[in-house]
């Protein structure tokens, strides 16, 4: 592995690329293996001696393993820099997070853009599916390599809140308590419908190449663009977007053509162009099929609760948000439902906003406050300080 | 510390020590702490406000935000050792099937009503001939949460309807020591303000159905 040393500051950080031996593939449910893998991390914070403070967050769709801390491309702060710090529902003085890149990922864990050891070019297309059991399988080898036995918490949101719920289901030993935010237990016609047609998008778009672009030294960054337009409008209620931009125009009357008049379709254009910056065509491919192929209750005979039958020692905490579409509080209900079903203490929550989806990204009051609550009433279950 | 509440001492002593226990109607899970903390219960709760979710959550406790009237189906049977109903009984859409799913969830229920045949209240409608606005029963008609209220004796006769055991009664009243009583006695109909049981199913009532369903088709 190759591991940067701890950023003085006021967060212990440390990370880099976990790199497995060719005889320990990673082994995927459609029947291929992968090898060999390479896990890129972060962690923030130290390892206790008992080595019962860690924490592992899972990232969503376009996330990566920049939780807390400036992303290398975009320079933004990390994805949850709101929820990591000093004083926050994560806090590195008291617990080790750690974030995993997902397998398919574009940010330094194996992916379709990593090299094909084989070929000795990039895998593109040749790529296996991967599904979200097999993210969840490779965080468990990076935990285990690390000579962690127990996971304090699992945490996510959406795609991630997806992989704590499987992490319930395939390795419950290894866990002591779960959050599960703004997810499903499976996806959706209309899911699958809105990733159907970003898909599209970017195989529409003829710099694609039929997946073998970067052989090729082109980008479909046109295609990958629209179809984060579109998925980003799942992200946000149609409420949060009235108010933000309502009618408004870039500019003072209408260009009776078709650049973008409306500041939503600037915003939205934006948001294409510089999602491609920072994100693999490919990767998109793959990591939405493996979300469109999730379904917890299909791996296990059609019944939710039975995913959950030997996770009952774990304490879960489910939240949702009101004004969220793409994964509705029904979606949460079902699953605190099964956990019910099936004896675990659950804990669920439906936070009033209307910010959307992506209301798990932002400062909200009551979200920190249930985080808050809850890791530290696990904590001091699990003899933390 | 603010005193333990009347009701809240005595659901303290009917509980067993480590129980599994489900409140449903947790508000801020005042009752869930009590019983973690002197009983070691492993506790749930349901709250339908989210404030109140809030609160249990900040508390470290399991609280679900839900609803009693719809949420208790999804409990695997016999999952508790006791499901704890505190004065909302009479707030749900339909109290019967909720106290039958209670006893389905659980192996006992505590359960605590309000008296609509208490003194003050017959009085109240007799004299005045309004609805009562009494210390247990405080709201104005038109805003009362209270839509299925029923006398002691309305109670122990559903009880008896659903096959329910009587374990226990007590009878609350603001300021005074709870009093245990036989709620089958006429006169406490007139003197109970609130009363408090611990039921149960009857054992055999279950077998006796099968067997009869068993006889007679």
């Amino acid at each position: 592995m190759t591991a940067q040393a701890p950023i003085s500051g006021e967060i212990e950080r440390s990370g880099g690329t976990w790199r497995f031996a060719a005889n320990q593939p990673l082994r995927l449910d459609s029947g291929a293996t992968l090898a060999p893998l390479e896990v890129a991390y972060e962690t923030y914070g130290a390892l206790n001696a008992q080595k019962t403070n860690a924490v592992l967050v899972c990232h969503a769709l376009t996330g990566d393993q920049h939780l807390a801390s400036n992303h290398p491309i975009t320079g933004k702060p990390g994805w949850w820099d709101l929820y990591v710090g000093p004083g926050r529902p994560l806090d590195p003085a008291r617990h080790f997070i750690i974030c995993t890149n997902v397998v398919g990922g574009c940010m330094g864990t194996t992916g379709p853009a990593s090299t094909d050891p084989r070929s000795g070019a990039a895998y593109g297309l040749t790529f296996p599916v991967i599904t979200i059991a097999d993210m969840v399988r490779a965080q468990a080898m990076l935990i285990e390599a690390m000579g962690i036995e127990t996971l304090f918490a699992a945490v996510g949101g959406s795609m991630g809140g997806m992989q704590v719920l499987q992490w319930a289901a395939d390795y419950p030993e290894k866990l002591f308590s779960a959050v599960c935010i703004a997810a499903a237990a499976r996806h959706s016609a209309q899911n699958i419908a809105f990733h159907e047609v970003g898909r599209q998008a970017i195989m529409a778009d003829p710099n694609w190449c039929g997946g073998a672009y970067l052989a090729a030294g082109l980008r479909p960054d046109k295609g990958l663009a629209v179809a984060r337009m579109a998925a980003h409008i799942t992200y946000l209620s149609e409420s949060a977007l009235q108010r933000k931009f309502g009618r408004e125009l870039q500019r003072d009357g209408l260009s009776w053509g078709f650049d973008a008049d409306f500041q939503v379709e600037s915003y939205l254009r934006h948001q294409g162009a510089s999602f491609v910056d920072r994100f693999d065509a490919n990767s998109y491919l793959y990591i939405t099929r493996a979300l469109d192929y999730f379904d917890l209750a299909g791996q296990h005979g059609g019944v939710l609760a039975n995913a959950f039958q030997r996770a009952r020692h774990v304490k879960f905490c489910v939240l949702s948000f009101s004004s969220d579409w793409l994964y509705p509080t029904s979606e949460s209900r079902d699953v605190v439902r099964a956990l019910n079903g099936a004896g675990c203490r659950a804990s669920f929550a439906e936070i009033e906003t209307d910010k959307g989806h992506d209301a798990f990204f932002l400062d909200d009051p009551q979200l920190h406050q249930t985080l808050h609550g809850f890791l530290a009433a696990q904590a001091q279950a699990r003899g933390l300080a | 510390m603010s005193a333990v509440r009347e009701d809240f001492r005595e659901i303290l002593s009917l509980v067993r020590p480590g129980a599994r226990v489900l409140d449903v109607g947790c508000e801020d899970g005042a009752l869930l702490e009590l019983l973690t903390r002197d009983k070691g219960v492993d506790g749930q709760g349901l709250e339908i406000s989210p404030e109140g979710v809030a609160a249990c959550l900040a508390r470290g406790l399991a609280v679900v935000q839900g609803d009693g009237d719809r949420d208790l189906d999804h409990f695997p049977t016999r999952a508790f050792d006791y499901a704890i109903l505190s004065k909302t009984l009479q707030q749900m859409r339909e109290p019967r099937h909720v106290l039958s799913e209670l006893l389905r969830i659980a192996d006992q229920a505590v359960v605590s009503v309000p008296n609509f045949g208490h003194w003050r209240v017959r009085w109240a409608l007799l004299s005045r001939g309004r609805m009562p606005e009494t210390g247990a029963l405080p709201e104005p008609w038109w805003s009362t949460p209270n839509i299925h209220l029923c006398t002691l004796r309305d109670f122990t006769t559903l009880c008896d309807d659903l096959g329910l055991r009587i374990d226990a009664c007590m009878s609350l009243a603001d300021g005074k020591p709870a009093r245990s009583i036989d709620p089958r006695q006429p006169i406490e109909n007139w003197r109970a303000e609130t009363a408090l049981f611990l039921l149960s199913r009857k054992i055999d009532a279950g077998v006796v159905a099968a067997a009869k369903s068993d006889l007679f088709g």
